[in-house]
């Protein structure tokens, strides 16, 4: 009575790669090369302060889009073919293909524009410092959804750091207080996180959405009763100065991004490292993603679940409030009503796209603080694209990136999910 | 080490899981704590273990008091446990799963997995393990699963090792491997506390074995005891061990899978082209260690599973593509594996529970209106019908017992006209005296023509209901053999052989091995004696 096997049948990967590379060759080569200016796009490499002068980069518009329209559908094609033999393809393929577009994308909108030159360098110096408070908020993010708790309160965490940098800053009349008291108004977000969804176990979500709310309110009330009252005195932080280092600031591109920045700008690389390090290299970190994979199993090993949620929490919300004082003790003059602006939200988007990797959320931030930036300068420089659309961008890039470009990723298994035991 | 547990009581609420429990483990013993599902034998390991605390009593370790406050002090004491559903990260290698909490570390609380490494590979290599430190526990099949939580207990020097129902998730090959395993950990003087319900094991290894009903010892006896005598004790009344049928009397084959395939979101392959007939009037069980895409061929019929490719025939009609409700309606019974997720809504009714599927037809629904009398009848009369131990149909499902729950499945599932009855783990955690209910229901359904399809990782469940047996490996059917085929065969095929393999490796064996069990007790000779 048994049955002969039929042959199996091959099931083919899916069709999402090769439709996107597919409409992304098309739009570059129609949209941006055929139909696209001919004028010529400049890109400056190098900047005023500058050891020595790197020659400008020049891209004829339609000619060059053309080019790279004709490499993006090479690409695609290939694609479709590795498809039909049940393969895919490799992902730094996929990488410069991206950047292709990108580069595209720039020629086509700087050749059309008023201005038909573009400072890269400045471009670039400018998507860090936007980034700054992305990166800190993910490491926050990062952090906790690490060890099993959902950080909604980011965009909180940033705005109470934020308000409270300001406050101290201004009357201490030094910037590194407000900077501790920012870390120190984080953590008392996070506490009350902390004590909400592992204590009571109360929705994490909701927890993290009300804390948004409060802080928003808190900040938004101290800041029409106190600081309006008296700006001289509350809302006039001290900033903390750029420190330029002598010699390796004046490389062109890379010094300012480096080696330019406030000390917070050099915290922020350190504590990428330090968390990654942390994360991925000690007893620390192994224990603390065990309890963010699977609580139970930490704790037949005699991990301390909640004890290490608690404190990976709380961690998080100095991380996010230091974040938030780049607000007020570098990058603007004083505290305005909800400073943050949401960006609490495109940092939880870097950490799901950055994979739960600190360095993986610290390049997703980069870009969207590139986004962020580019269309700050397209505005300037006077594009065809109406400015709205143009301030879309770093959402539509978040949305993309997230939705379409990462996949499926998957993060620790057991976050948000309260551990309670039986 | 000599572990004896005084009078230990755990009660939860009201509810004593166990009460005034007396068990002794020797030296360098296999002790078996031998009971049905729900009879408390994990959550007295649980106390012992430190994940609980006892209400009453006294752990003693080589005659000294001792209390643990968690897992950490248990182990420290030397007790290791491997838990019926592991305690490993997935995403970790077995090196990092068993460096996690007792890690070795340079200056700063940096890892050093190197020294993990070469500790696993030392024992590894003494019990031939053939784990590799590297490798990510998800790869792992479960076998090897499990060999990673032995070695995570004797890297933190166990002396008492504590196996929570370890065969569940075995084939018969990787449980006598195990039973072998346990043999060498006794010799090398570890203790072991060998939790089970299934009888052939427990006699293959034991020293001694205690009986545990409703939280209690009934007895503790040697392995030399009969099954009919161990599950008597563990049942707590005479139970018949074999379900009797009449032959099967295969009509049309009115069930035709063809080239069923499944893949994941994903995109693995979780169900690879597979094709089978069930004919009127027959049970075909599909066997296969949990994983092996049971779920997925199920759900493939039912249609809570997007179909890649391949058709399902029911006389004639074609159910892929089709919605879960049209697959019902045209005569689908459907007995998910988990009750309480998918057979139950929990909070609902017993009597709201028996008509989920029928609500909007006659006599329960007319129009938008339900008639709420006839629901009420209907589950009057499936109560009795079922023998549904509760004493009220209003209250909710979940005050049920398992298998009481499970037969408010059943008999929503047949009380419509059946041309297909699936059932998915039908006695998963079902105490003995309703398995044998549900098995007779489900013979009864056969010999009124209905073909029957049954999926189970019991292999013993397997054997006693099939007429035929399809093996499942790896999302794909090994292939269907009669249902009189033995426990080897199946085992070899559950591992991966092609049917025609297992046939020849297992006759190759008879002729020039010996059994790998030391003490091999065929169960269906000891059975035949007892009827």
């Amino acid at each position: 009575m048994t049955t002969t096997l039929q042959p199996a049948i091959t099931i083919l990967p899916s069709k999402k790669t090769p439709i996107i590379l597919s409409v992304i060759a098309v739009i570059v080569f129609l949209f941006f090369g055929i139909m696209g200016n001919s004028d010529v796009a400049h890109f400056k490499l190098d900047s005023a302060g500058d050891a020595f002068a790197l020659p400008e980069l020049a891209f004829p518009g339609k000619v060059s889009n053309i080019i790279i329209g004709v490499i993006l559908l090479a690409v695609a094609a290939y694609s479709w073919m590795l498809r039909s033999k049940a393969q895919q393809l490799a992902t730094w393929i996929i990488g410069v293909a991206s950047g292709l577009f990108v580069l595209s994308f720039l020629i086509w909108v700087v050749s059309g524009a008023n201005i038909t030159t573009i400072s890269l360098s400045s471009l670039l110096a400018g998507a860090v410092v936007l980034a700054v408070p992305l990166v800190f908020g993910s490491l926050s993010g990062v952090l906790c959804e690490r060890s099993g708790v959902v950080n909604i309160a980011i965009e909180g965490q940033l705005l109470g750091g934020a308000f409270t940098a300001a406050l101290v800053s201004s009357m201490t009349k030094n910037a590194f207080f407000g900077l501790i008291a920012a870390g120190i108004a984080g953590a008392l977000v996070s506490l009350v996180l902390a004590l909400f969804s592992i204590k009571y176990v109360v929705n994490q979500i909701i927890v993290g959405v009300v804390l948004n709310v409060l802080v928003s309110g808190i900040t938004g009330f101290l800041f029409t009763t106190v600081m309006q009252e008296d700006p001289e005195l509350y809302n006039s932080p001290v900033h903390l100065p750029v420190i330029a280092i002598p010699g390796l600031s004046a490389i062109p591109v890379i010094g300012p991004i480096l080696f330019r920045q406030s000390v917070i700008g050099y915290l922020m690389y350190i504590a990428v490292f330090v968390v990654w390090f942390g994360l991925f290299k000690t007893k620390w970190g192994l224990r603390v993603r065990a309890v963010g994979e699977h609580p139970k199993a930490a704790d037949t090993l005699g991990i301390k679940v909640n004890r290490t949620r608690f404190w990976n929490v709380t961690l998080g919300g100095i991380v996010a409030g230091i974040g938030g004082s780049f607000f007020t003790l570098v990058a603007i003059d004083s505290f305005t009503k909800e400073i943050s602006g949401g960006r609490g939200f495109i940092a939880l988007a870097a950490v799901i796209f950055g994979r739960w990797n600190p360095i993986g959320a610290f390049l997703a931030a980069l870009l969207f603080g590139f986004a962020d930036n580019l269309q700050v300068i397209l505005t300037i420089i006077g594009t065809p694209v109406p400015s709205q659309f143009m301030a879309m961008m770093p959402y539509l890039v978040t949305i993309f990136a997230v939705a379409g470009l990462v996949g499926r990723s998957r993060g620790p298994a057991s976050v948000g999910e309260p551990y309670v035991k039986e | 080490m000599k572990l004896e547990l005084r009078g230990i009581s755990k009660a939860f609420g009201s509810f004593y899981a166990n009460k005034n429990i007396d068990l002794t483990v020797d030296d360098a013993q296999i002790h078996c704590l031998l009971g049905e599902n729900g009879a408390g034998k994990s959550t007295l390991m649980n106390v012992l273990y430190g994940l609980y605390q006892p209400t009453e009593g006294q752990i003693l370790l080589d005659g000294k008091p001792v209390e643990f406050s968690g897992p950490g002090d248990a182990m420290a004491a030397g007790i290791g446990m491997v838990h019926q559903h592991f305690m490993l990260i997935p995403v970790f290698t077995v090196a990092e799963n068993i460096a996690l909490g007792a890690e070795a570390t340079k200056a700063g609380g940096v890892l050093d997995l190197a020294v993990t490494r070469k500790k696993i590979r030392e024992i590894s290599d003494r019990y031939n393990f053939d784990v590799d430190p590297d490798a990510l526990v998800e790869d792992l099949p479960v076998g090897v699963q499990q060999r990673v939580e032995i070695i995570k207990a004797l890297v933190r020097d166990a002396r008492v090792l504590i196996l929570d129902e370890p065969t569940a998730v075995l084939t018969p090959q990787e449980t006598d491997e195990l039973l072998e395993i346990m043999r060498q950990l006794k010799a090398n003087g570890t203790s072991i506390v060998f939790i089970s319900h299934k009888l052939r094991e427990v006699r293959a290894v034991s020293d001694v074995i205690t009986v545990i009903r409703r939280g209690q010892v009934i007895d503790s006896v040697s392995p030399e005891s009969s099954t009919t005598e161990l599950a008597n004790l563990m049942v707590g009344r005479a139970v018949e061990l074999n379900l009797y049928k009449e032959a099967a009397a295969p009509g049309q084959a009115t069930l035709q899978v063809r080239d069923l395939s499944v893949v994941n979101a994903a995109g693995t392959t979780t169900l690879d082209a597979v094709s089978f007939d069930i004919h009127q009037g027959e049970i075909l069980a599909v066997a296969g260690v949990q994983g092996n895409g049971q779920t997925e061929l199920t759900e493939a019929i039912l249609g809570t599973q997007p179909v890649t490719a391949g058709s399902v025939k029911l006389e004639g009609t074609e159910l892929v593509g089709k919605s879960v409700k049209q697959v019902l309606r045209s005569g689908v019974g459907f007995v998910p594996e988990d009750r309480s997720v998918h057979g139950l809504v929990t909070q609902f009714t017993i009597e709201e529970n028996l008509v989920l599927d029928l609500y909007d037809r006659a006599p329960f629904g007319k129009g938008i209106s339900m008639n709420l009398g006839a629901v009420k009848k209907n589950a009057t009369q499936q109560i009795a019908d079922f023998d549904i131990r509760t004493d009220n149909q209003l209250n909710p499902a979940s005050s049920l017992s398992g298998g009481n729950q499970q037969k408010v499945v059943m008999a929503r599932e047949l009380s419509r006209d059946l041309k297909l009855f699936i059932a998915s783990q039908p006695t998963r955690g079902v105490d003995v005296g309703s398995i044998e209910f549900l098995h007779r229901r489900i013979v009864a359904e056969r010999d009124k023509g209905t073909p029957v399809m049954i999926v189970s990782t019991e292999l013993d469940e397997v054997m006693e209901l099939a007429d035929r047996i399809a093996v499942l490996y790896k999302g794909r059917i090994n292939g269907i053999v009669p249902g009189d085929t033995s426990r080897e065969v199946l085992g070899l095929m559950m591992a991966g052989a092609s049917a025609e393999e297992a046939f020849a490796q297992a006759e190759y064996a008879k002729s020039d091995n010996e059994p790998v069990e030391a003490k091999p007790v065929p169960v269906e000779h000891q059975e035949g004696e007892a009827q």
